[in-house]
């Protein structure tokens, strides 16, 4: 009896939680220039106009190499850091440790707001640069939690067999190490990508006049008449952060399956 | 010679090749993120002259803050709003994470979790703006509930105040409230539950003296995850929070970009770290005392 009336609850929050994201197509392809209800009819015009949009492109490119470079750099300073903490005992570590993941429990604004007084004391002009470095730091923690994870479940006895064996150690870790976490790496890959590609604070802090997609979709929410463009604009974003989560989500179960243990749940 | 020996021996040992392996990540961190912190504490201490920002140490900006009522009721705001997030989100929460931990079957427990963290991963900017459709006047909450004759006329404190606020956070730090706790419940050991049960108490009477005190560890750490971040959020209180529910983030924002006083924004900026590092603190002590007096 009780576990039915949680069953209901649980529905019911699942509909509170995707309530925005079902709304989002729907207005996508309403054939209204109001996002209001009721729906008029069925229209592809906002997914013709972003085509037709090259401020949209360009904030995309900028996005998307911003993205892959604050992935591919989060990723190895957290194959450092992950390797360091699972695998030596060194001096200062929860001191060390506990500073590079800082940026987890540190609101967004201070970061973007430090780093944006930092680049203008110094003068340096906010460029692409400025956001990878913005988001490579926030990232960094999340990247290390994922790697620390793949580097404490792989059996330590395969590198020192390695070693036994003949290898160097920088062998080892190519032939050895790097392939059972390589799926911890992939993960880490796409969630880093996925972070940095919504993410919106300091980006829109740090990105003078090369705005990124959310950048971008902030200016545009001003113009009512841009509304629907956007919507169109979120599913297709939405649509790409599920798939991007779902092969993160692949990865991360088959990197559990390759070391022979039992999922015990999600990324976080 | 003895030296360069000495130093490769070290560097041999567990410390050094940990020392050195981690230091380019602690390299990177010290450059972008202490430094920065440490120069925005400064900037706090200095004042903006017109253009120019004068360098004497003074503590104007702080007594600035604290006084003028415009800033004061800012942050006051900031920590009421944000508690209340806090506290609507962990009691919705806890639920689900009590319902994914009890009553659904364990191969199943990871598709729960999957579904319940997707939302968080799609555009927040979006999913904010998409919560100020939903509440409008004309929104489909107010829609349904005129089609249902629950009320007559569309409600207008629902959006364009701090309740709006409130309500898009709770949405947004969902997940954030309910791993914590999920992961606290799962930790618990069932047979306890049992035991309890054997010894003669009921159902809710377990649920409240052996569930509950159990899992406030993860209680509390939900509660820390979800405070922090919206002591400082911008996005939410710009598009749903109208003139009534703007926080501390939007001043710190308008203080470096139209007003130009960057000393102003980063005492502002200082202000919310101290706020949201001592409710934090006060969170982690009661945790340290709830887990020490139970064991």
């Amino acid at each position: 009896m009780k576990g039915r009336g949680l069953h209901i609850y649980a529905l019911v929050y699942l509909v509170f939680l995707y309530a925005p994201i079902v709304l989002l197509p729907l207005f996508a392809f309403n054939d209204g220039t109001t996002i209001a209800f009721p729906l008029q009819g069925f229209t592809l015009d906002w997914f013709r106009a972003l085509v037709t949009t090259p401020a949209l492109h360009e904030a995309t490119l900028n996005s998307l190499i911003i993205a892959i470079s604050t992935a591919v750099l989060s990723t190895c300073l957290g194959l450092f850091a992950a390797r360091a903490a699972t695998r030596y005992r060194f001096p200062a570590k929860p001191v060390i440790v506990g500073f590079i993941m800082l940026p987890l429990v540190l609101p967004e604004i201070i970061v973007a707001i430090s780093l944006l007084v930092v680049m203008l004391q110094l003068g340096l002009s906010l460029s692409i640069w400025t956001i990878i470095a913005g988001h490579t730091l926030i990232c960094v923690p999340f990247a290390i939690a994922i790697l620390q994870g793949s580097f404490s479940n792989m059996d330590r006895s395969l590198e020192e067999a390695s070693v036994d064996l003949g290898e160097t150690p920088l062998t080892t870790f190519r032939l050895v190490t790097l392939p059972l976490v390589m799926p911890g790496i992939i993960a880490s890959l796409l969630i880093c990508f996925t972070i940095s590609l919504d993410e919106f604070i300091i980006a829109f802090f740090l990105s003078g006049n090369e705005p990124t997609l959310p950048v971008y979709l902030w200016g545009q929410l001003r113009f009512p008449a841009r509304l629907p463009v956007i919507m169109a604009l979120g599913t297709i974003l939405v649509g790409l952060s599920v798939g991007l989560l779902i092969t993160a989500e692949f990865f991360r179960r088959r990197g559990l399956r390759r070391a022979g243990l039992p999922d015990s749940g999600g990324f976080l | 010679m003895s030296q360069s020996s000495g130093f490769s021996k070290a560097l041999r040992t567990d410390a050094g090749k940990g020392l050195i392996l981690i230091s380019p990540t602690a390299l990177f961190a010290i450059l972008l993120l202490a430094a920065p912190l440490t120069s925005i504490v400064l900037l706090s201490f200095w004042t903006q002259n017109f253009l120019t920002i004068d360098r004497t140490f003074t503590l104007a900006n702080y007594s600035e803050a604290l006084t003028d009522p415009l800033y004061r009721s800012l942050m006051l705001r900031s920590v009421k709003i944000s508690l209340s997030v806090t506290a609507v989100t962990v009691l919705l929460a806890f639920p689900i994470a009590y319902f994914v931990s009890f009553h659904v079957r364990p191969s199943r427990k990871s598709l729960w979790l999957f579904l319940i963290t997707i939302p968080f991963w799609t555009s927040y900017l979006i999913r904010v703006f998409l919560w100020r459709v939903i509440l409008a006047y004309d929104g489909p909450v107010n829609g349904t509930l005129i089609g249902l004759g629950v009320i007559d006329e569309p409600l207008s404190w629902i959006l364009y105040n701090s309740n709006a606020v409130v309500i898009t956070l709770a949405h947004a730090f969902a997940p954030f409230a309910i791993l914590p706790i999920f992961v606290s419940l799962e930790k618990i050991d069932r047979s306890f539950l049992e035991a309890a049960q054997d010894l003669g108490e009921t159902k809710l009477m377990t649920f409240f003296r052996v569930t509950l005190p159990l899992a406030v560890p993860g209680v509390l750490a939900a509660a820390l995850i979800v405070m922090i971040p919206t002591v400082g959020d911008y996005v939410t209180p710009r598009l749903v929070g109208g003139s009534g529910g703007t926080m501390i983030a939007n001043m710190i924002y308008a203080q470096i970009f139209d007003l130009n006083d960057r000393p102003m924004g980063a005492t502002l900026a200082v202000g919310g770290m101290i706020i949201v590092g001592s409710i934090a603190l006060a969170l982690v002590l009661l945790t340290r005392r709830w887990t020490r007096a139970r064991s």
